[in-house]
């Protein structure tokens, strides 16, 4: 069906193919779609020169240019890295004290540790830092190891119970259920959660804090209200590490919960280190 | 009657419908013969404001104080702000421009709906450039016939000289045209100078060489196409033209059946109509096509032919008007008063009196014709969008604050049991000028402070704060509420700021949540 074949009305030639009587016309294409199409094809050929093309066995060809997109990566990150340069420096010479008190330091440090803390601490203290039982919020003015800007540098530098640094944060609670009876554990306990709210039984408050004074206060203090050199917490807040509750309380004594916390400074450099204490302490709780 | 006076032009209107080639056959060139008279004065004078506004208005300075730029328009778009003169734009604002826009819309129908295709005919760039170019066409190959005469002609030395000269000057002005654009968008004086020492930002070089290209191309090259096949307007506008809108219009009820010999044929007895068949309306018209053929898609009224065909008639001695601006309602009146409503030829005769004066049952137009409920409405609804940008623009807040709540955590609960909020506050001072608002929280929330991360003494209730000119200042603040004014899980409460000076005020409701059960 192939034969030369011009359409009457129109006068053009058609393809020669047909569809029950009816005809395609072969018009030329317009000129600028022709231009435009033949355009592509120069570009064409100067694109598989200059840029990778050709798919060979194991590569491709690499095309004059030496383009590559991974190089692009890297140049971008490289430049990314280069324009907080002089912002790194700077938190690298300062304490977090005079980051704290820098505003534009402050708020490229507290970006970049809130960065670092979303990759490195979530999994424990969550993704608000809120924390959870036995991993404390660290949104609070309540401070087990110290909420000074240098204290909470040194906290995550050199982690808590981290045997492998030597200057990490240590200190262990014995286990009283080896110490004192069931009865004193019951009226210890009682005693401490009376000290942040109403108990069940008030008669067990005073033996409680006799055996209180006997036991606890070496590391609790006389008052109850802690101490930061060993990580002791203070027992008369509002803020519970291991829950407040009496019970709570009791299965603390009886038998610890210790939390360990690694030190970070062999992974994550000085600097880093200073932008993350500097996003704790911003978090709200930080002291002067 | 001295028709000796008119030459008659061997001009052929290559894009009327019966001379239209197809669209892969090569363009035929259209050399447009200068016209004058009244509409083509009126198109320099068009042309000279409109250029002159392109040209000029980056240059024009206003003095904003030393915190902004002293450019009176202005786009800056590093800053994503825009400058107009008193008003100061900022990104979040964009509904101003919109409003805008609209009002280009609606302006755009109520011009079409009473005169026609008027923007296509006098304001479109491409129609001014385009006549720019001609211009410059005709001052080095002379007017229509020489230009043609040119074309034909082979390749010599001097007509590749006058061809290099001419498309050289094309380029300039494209260049120039490119260059002007780049102004609005920075500082016109430091770029011009850093444009030409070539420490300007590679943008601007490359928004200056594609506009140089389109506009060289579109403008000398591509001319009428690109109204014909580019432009979707043509189509746009033709469908909101009605019976009453004014367009250019040959009035064939006086001008037919035409004749070449009006004499010869007068005295035969023949009856004649006033177009003599002289060919200048289709030789002045840009578009290359006839308007004697009525309406078509690719007449931009530039009323060219009008002036054209006016002079002619004047030399003839007859009555200007056999091209004018007419409505459709005008012309059928009258046509049907010259076909004596059915006949299908025309008798000159039966719209004049027996002294040869118009007969006075024919239309003419009217002023008061353009007074009717469609531009009516359309003059509404475009007013209506202008005064509510300008009573928005004169009322709208130059201070703003916003606050964020911390999604996580929610609240923290204090050692002495109190309870605190964590909030982004942001606070926008939208004036070239510093200021300093006390923020505070609203009297209602009894036992609450606040403080700001990085400034001032912790738990207070209120705090100056220093507001950059013409910035965003974004401030992390916590508030405290102590557990006994805590009566529900959350409660609502305000940010207030206060300008100092000023006294503007803005506020900001937020949230204050609190645990459900307090141990």
């Amino acid at each position: 069906m192939s034969e030369k074949h011009i359409d009457e009305v129109s006068g053009v030639k058609t393809t020669g193919h047909e569809w029950d009587g009816i005809r395609e016309l072969d018009n030329p294409m317009p000129r600028w779609w022709i231009w435009t199409f033949y355009a592509t094809i120069v570009w064409s050929l100067g694109y598989v020169i200059a840029y990778p093309a050709w798919p060979l066995l194991t590569s491709s060809t690499q095309g004059i240019l030496g383009y590559s997109s991974r190089a692009e990566v890297r140049n971008d990150l490289k430049a990314a890295d280069d324009s907080m340069g002089a912002y790194r420096l700077a938190i690298k010479d300062k304490s977090v004290a005079d980051i704290l008190a820098d505003d534009q330091l402050r708020s490229v440090a507290v970006a970049a540790g809130g960065a670092a803390f979303k990759v490195n601490c979530v999994q424990c203290h969550g993704s608000g830092a809120a924390g959870s039982q036995g991993f404390p919020n660290l949104n609070d003015d309540d401070w087990l190891w110290g909420g000074k800007p240098d204290e909470i540098q040194h906290t995550i530098a050199h982690g808590i119970r981290f045997t492998k640094d030597d200057q990490t944060r240590d200190s262990l609670m014995p286990a009283f259920a080896e110490v004192l009876d069931g009865e004193q554990i019951s009226q210890v306990s009682a005693f401490v959660a009376s000290l942040s709210g109403p108990v069940r039984d008030t008669s067990m408050i005073e033996p409680g804090k006799t055996v209180f004074a006997e036991n606890c206060v070496a590391c609790h203090g006389d008052n109850a209200k802690g101490n930061r050199e060993l990580g002791a917490p203070d027992l008369t807040d509002a803020i519970w590490l291991y829950g407040g509750s009496e019970q709570a309380i009791v299965a603390q004594v009886r038998a610890p919960r210790i939390g360990v916390m690694p030190a970070w400074n062999a992974r994550l450099g000085e600097t880093a280190i200073k932008e993350l204490a500097t996003f704790v302490h911003a978090l709200g709780g930080g002291e002067k | 009657m001295q028709d000796q006076d008119v030459t008659r032009l061997e001009a052929v209107a290559t894009n009327s419908a019966a001379n239209r080639q197809p669209l892969y056959a090569r363009r035929t060139k259209i050399f447009p013969k200068r016209a004058s008279g009244s509409f083509r004065q009126f198109k320099w004078i068009v042309m000279a404001i409109t250029l002159g506004i392109y040209y000029l208005v980056p240059w024009i300075r206003w003095d904003r104080g030393p915190f902004a730029p002293d450019q009176a328009v202005l786009i800056d778009m590093a800053h994503r702000r825009f400058y107009f003169f008193f008003i100061e734009i900022w990104p979040q604002e964009f509904i101003y421009i919109a409003g805008l826009l609209v009002m280009a819309g609606i302006g755009l129908f109520l011009v079409t709906s009473t005169v026609g295709r008027a923007w296509c005919g006098y304001t479109c760039p491409q129609t001014v450039w385009v006549d720019l170019f001609l211009v410059i066409e005709r001052y080095f190959e002379g007017d229509r016939n020489a230009r043609m005469k040119l074309d034909a002609a082979p390749w010599s030395f001097t007509k590749l000289r006058i061809r290099i000269i001419k498309h050289v000057s094309w380029l300039v002005v494209a260049v120039l045209t490119g260059g002007a654009w780049i102004f609005y968008f920075a500082d016109a004086p430091t770029l011009a100078v850093d444009f030409v020492t070539g420490n300007a930002a590679f943008i601007a070089y490359a928004t200056v060489a594609v506009l140089t290209a389109t506009t060289y191309t579109f403008g000398g090259l591509m001319r009428e196409q690109v109204c014909t096949y580019m432009c979707p307007w043509p189509r746009i506008q033709a469908a909101m033209l009605d019976e009453t809108s004014l367009t250019v219009t040959y009035n064939d009820w006086r001008g037919e059946p035409r004749s070449r010999h009006t004499k010869k044929a007068m005295a035969t007895g023949a009856s004649v109509g006033d177009c003599v068949d002289c060919n200048a309306c289709v030789a002045v018209c840009p578009m290359g096509i006839d308007i004697r053929d009525g309406q078509q898609l690719e007449c931009i009224t530039c009323a060219l032919c009008i002036d054209a065909c006016d002079d002619v008639m004047g030399r003839l001695g007859k009555e200007h008007g056999l091209i004018s601006y007419s409505t459709l309602n005008d012309y059928d009146a009258n046509m049907a008063i010259a076909t004596r409503s059915g006949s299908c030829s025309i008798t000159p005769e039966l719209i004049r009196k027996p002294d040869g004066r118009f007969s006075e049952k024919l239309s003419h137009f009217h002023i008061r014709k353009l007074l009717r409920p469609r531009t009516f409405l359309y003059f509404g609804a475009w007013s209506a969008v202008g005064v509510s940008i300008a009573f928005a623009l004169a009322t709208r807040d130059r201070l703003e604050l916003n606050v964020l709540h911390d999604r996580n955590p929610q609240f923290v609960l204090l050692s002495d049991g109190a309870v605190r909020n964590g909030y982004t506050v942001k606070l926008l001072n939208m004036v070239p000028q510093p200021r300093t608002v006390v923020l505070k929280l609203d009297e209602s929330f009894e036992g609450a402070s606040m403080t700001i991360v990085g400034a001032g003494d912790a738990n207070v209730l209120e705090t100056d704060v220093a507001l950059e000119p013409d910035r965003l200042k974004t401030i992390k603040v916590f508030v405290r509420a102590d557990p006994q004014a805590l009566d529900g899980t959350t409660r609502s409460f305000s940010f207030v700021a206060t300008d100092k000076a000023t006294g503007e005020r803005a506020d900001y409701t937020a949230t204050f949540n609190a645990p459900e059960k307090r141990k």
